[in-house]
């Protein structure tokens, strides 16, 4: 066998891989983790009342602070709001990626297809049964309920991605398929408007609240729940990162280096699902950061290598969601925009932008 | 390499390394009917008894529809046989798994590629994922056999520019490299000629038949270009109008008229003596033709063209056409009258009107 075989010569030392690629990514990944933190601190540092930079590394490196006061704004309102926007960002930015792979679609991302929208079908679902969301509507919730809510939402998630996959089957284009997943995100969101109608009106206005998005409704508790199932989903995207690869030229090139593309496509939606449902319940449906950072990233990175884009884009997902929740908090003033009105205010031009310049962006995985 | 053997048992026995065989290989679609129920199978064609040789390059031919796509993608495992078996050397191939049979047979196939943001050097190493672990990073190992791949198919130099930059032509090697960085013992590919230009075409069929010689491969390939494939390819296999396969070398076919009767159509004629097609077109009139041997041909095309034949030696009257040196002539039309041509254009759109 092996006399007729294609096999290569034994490793010889020759084929170095190029170190000008290798050391742009080691470059950008540390670039990006140098500012998500810078981002992380200054978001907590920011808000209705500031707190000094050096006190707020202080706090989160165990010391204790000149004021007290500052302490218990960081521990329990800045910190919890923080962590939500950085496991968020990475949940929305590793969920695009995967999407935007499975479907071979540069438009596809958990808000564009309708997914989001699944899973306020399901957290809708949970506040007409029981009456509560989580995030927003902490009082009187246990731990199982937010549980359930985080289930709901991404069974929601999961139940749309389910049936855009069904239809990509016979839709090659990929604006047409996102047109369907627009459509199926206004029958959901329709759904969510008759459900909401046996909602007692104060819980359907919350749910309204909760629709504009918000990273700051989260709380302790809440992020018990959220943070091991978003840590989950992202282990299963770093797991999936070989069988993505292999789908990157399709299914049936996937096929035949040996991939089981059914049990790669199970997996892919099922972590899917749990980001973008766990994101979703605690924070509503974010657009932009999703459909965004993927291209952010493989241009910044210049590969489409899953094995690199996966991490980079966890952090380039953090950096981003960090910088949006400090625009929706401008320093100085009370007031807290809307986390939609941010991300798509200052999303949407970035992502028009990037996709009429960059030609080389969108056939990035368009079909 | 090695001579054709011939008869290998089915299941095993003492075959030679290498090497695809088909025994009663029927392959098609299962369909489900539209009244659902009974599953409907449409077999393209059946029982097939095929054998491509480690060392040689199998051509697949046959005209549009006759089943060629659906016989490699059969063969690559992309379909299920509807009956019969397939060996890999002595494998079967129902027997084996997904990444077994990864590492001992790779495709190029017609879908698409959009590489990306791949550099050639990342589309190559998409080959070494039943090679990788279970992260997929690539050894020194795995990317000595990337660039080993890449310079087999001369595109070394190709290695770190995006993918998405190539020419066809340089892509279809780059792809070939894929399925060559699989180290496997077969590679089939589904007309991988069909996208490129004259010499690209050549280069490309001439690589594949070199890398099975070379490296020992069993190569099949399916293409149109019934001309280039007669002429490089070692042995083919032949799909006629009536799903039947003809094997054996290029001169078996064309002695045996199989390839005449497989493609000739109305307007086509295959020429058995020179392996090539013409164009089938009866006369209108005879012209007697005055040229040295060495302007013969063109002129004859010319004049084919125009449904003219040339005919022998000039007589003394009726039409005529006379070269006259460095591609002027002299046509004597069916009025006696002697018009100047100072190119073949001139001499066609003259010889038109006549």
């Amino acid at each position: 066998m092996t006399a007729h075989t294609a096999t290569a010569p034994a490793a010889a030392p020759d084929a170095p891989r190029t170190p000008r690629a290798g050391r742009r990514r080691t470059a950008v990944v540390l670039a990006l983790a140098a500012g998500t933190a810078a981002l992380f601190v200054l978001t907590i540092a920011t808000g209705s009342h500031p707190v000094p930079v050096a006190e707020v590394v202080r706090i989160l490196g165990g010391g204790t602070a000149d004021d007290p006061r500052w302490a218990v704004i960081v521990e329990q309102v800045r910190l919890p709001r923080a962590l939500t926007a950085t496991a968020v960002g990475a949940a929305l930015a590793v969920a695009g990626v995967q999407m935007q792979t499975l479907f071979r679609n540069a438009l596809a991302d958990p808000f564009s297809l309708g997914v989001s929208s699944g899973a306020s079908m399901g957290v809708a679902a949970v506040v007409v049964g029981t009456g509560g969301v989580a995030g927003s509507f902490t009082g009187g919730l246990a731990g199982l309920g937010r549980v359930g809510v985080v289930l709901a939402a991404s069974s929601g998630a999961a139940a749309v991605l389910a049936l855009v996959l069904l239809l990509s089957r016979w839709v090659r284009s990929a604006v047409t398929l996102l047109v369907i997943g627009v459509m199926i995100g206004s029958a959901a969101t329709a759904v969510v408007g008759v459900l909401l109608v046996y909602a007692r009106p104060e819980r359907a206005q919350q749910f309204v609240v909760w629709g504009l998005g918000s990273f700051g409704a989260t709380t302790w508790p809440d992020l018990h729940v959220m943070l091991p199932v978003i840590g989950f989903g992202l282990l299963t995207a770093l797991l999936a990162a070989k069988r993505l690869n292999a789908l990157l030229l399709g299914e049936d090139y996937a096929r035949t280096v040996g991939l089981n593309v059914r049990r790669s496509r199970d997996l892919v939606l099922f972590g899917t699902s749990l980001l973008a449902g766990a994101a979703t319940a605690f924070c509503g449906p974010v657009a932009f950061l999703g459909l965004a950072v993927p291209h952010l990233t493989r241009v910044a990175l210049g590969t489409s290598d899953h094995r690199a884009l996966i991490p980079a884009s966890m952090l380039a997902g953090a950096f981003l969601a960090l910088a949006c929740a400090l625009l929706s908090q401008p320093p100085g003033t009370d007031s807290v925009l809307p986390l939609n009105a941010v991300t798509s205010l200052f999303g949407a031009p970035v992502v028009i932008a990037f996709l009429v310049r960059s030609r080389r962006g969108v056939q990035g995985v368009s079909s | 390499m090695t001579a054709p053997a011939t008869g290998t048992g089915p299941g095993g026995g003492p075959d030679r390394p290498g090497g695809l065989t088909t025994r009663g290989l029927a392959v098609g679609y299962r369909s489900r009917s539209p009244r659902r129920r009974q599953a409907g199978r449409r077999a393209v064609l059946s029982g097939l008894d095929l054998q491509a040789c480690a060392g040689e390059l199998t051509v697949l031919l046959g005209p549009n529809g006759a089943g060629k796509s659906t016989l490699l993608r059969t063969l690559c495992g992309l379909l299920p046989p509807l009956d019969g078996r397939i060996h890999l050397g002595g494998a079967d191939l129902a027997q084996t798994s997904p990444t077994a049979l990864a590492r001992r047979l790779a495709v190029v196939l017609t879908d698409r590629v959009d590489p990306g943001l791949l550099s050639v050097r990342e589309l190559a190493g998409l080959g070494r994922h039943p090679h990788t672990g279970f992260t997929g990073r690539l050894t020194a190992a795995d990317d000595a056999a990337v660039a080993w791949s890449l310079a087999a198919v001369g595109a070394g130099h190709l290695a770190d520019r995006p993918a998405a930059e190539l020419s066809d032509g340089e892509r279809q090697r780059v792809l070939t490299a894929r399925a060559l960085a699989q180290e496997p013992e077969v590679i089939l590919l589904d007309e991988p000629t069909a996208f490129l230009d004259v010499p690209s075409r050549v280069a490309l069929t001439v690589l594949l038949r070199d890398l099975a010689r070379d490296k020992g491969l069993t190569v099949v390939v399916s293409t149109h270009d019934l001309e280039l494939a007669l002429r490089v390819a070692d042995a083919v296999w032949l799909l006629d109008r009536g799903s039947r396969v003809h094997a054996g070398a290029p001169e078996d076919l064309i002695s045996s008229g199989a390839v005449a009767a497989a493609f000739d159509a109305d307007h086509l004629a295959f020429d058995a003596a020179s392996g090539t097609f013409g164009l089938r077109r009866t006369a209108r009139a005879e012209v007697a033709v005055d040229a040295p041997a060495e302007v013969l041909p063109l002129l004859e095309r010319a004049l084919a063209r125009e449904g003219l034949a040339a005919a022998g030696p000039p007589g003394a009257a009726g039409v005529r056409v006379s070269w006259e040196g460095a591609d002027r002539f002299t046509l004597t039309g069916p009025d006696g009258r002697a018009v100047p041509a100072r190119s073949f254009h001139e001499l066609t759109r003259t010889v038109r009107t006549w």
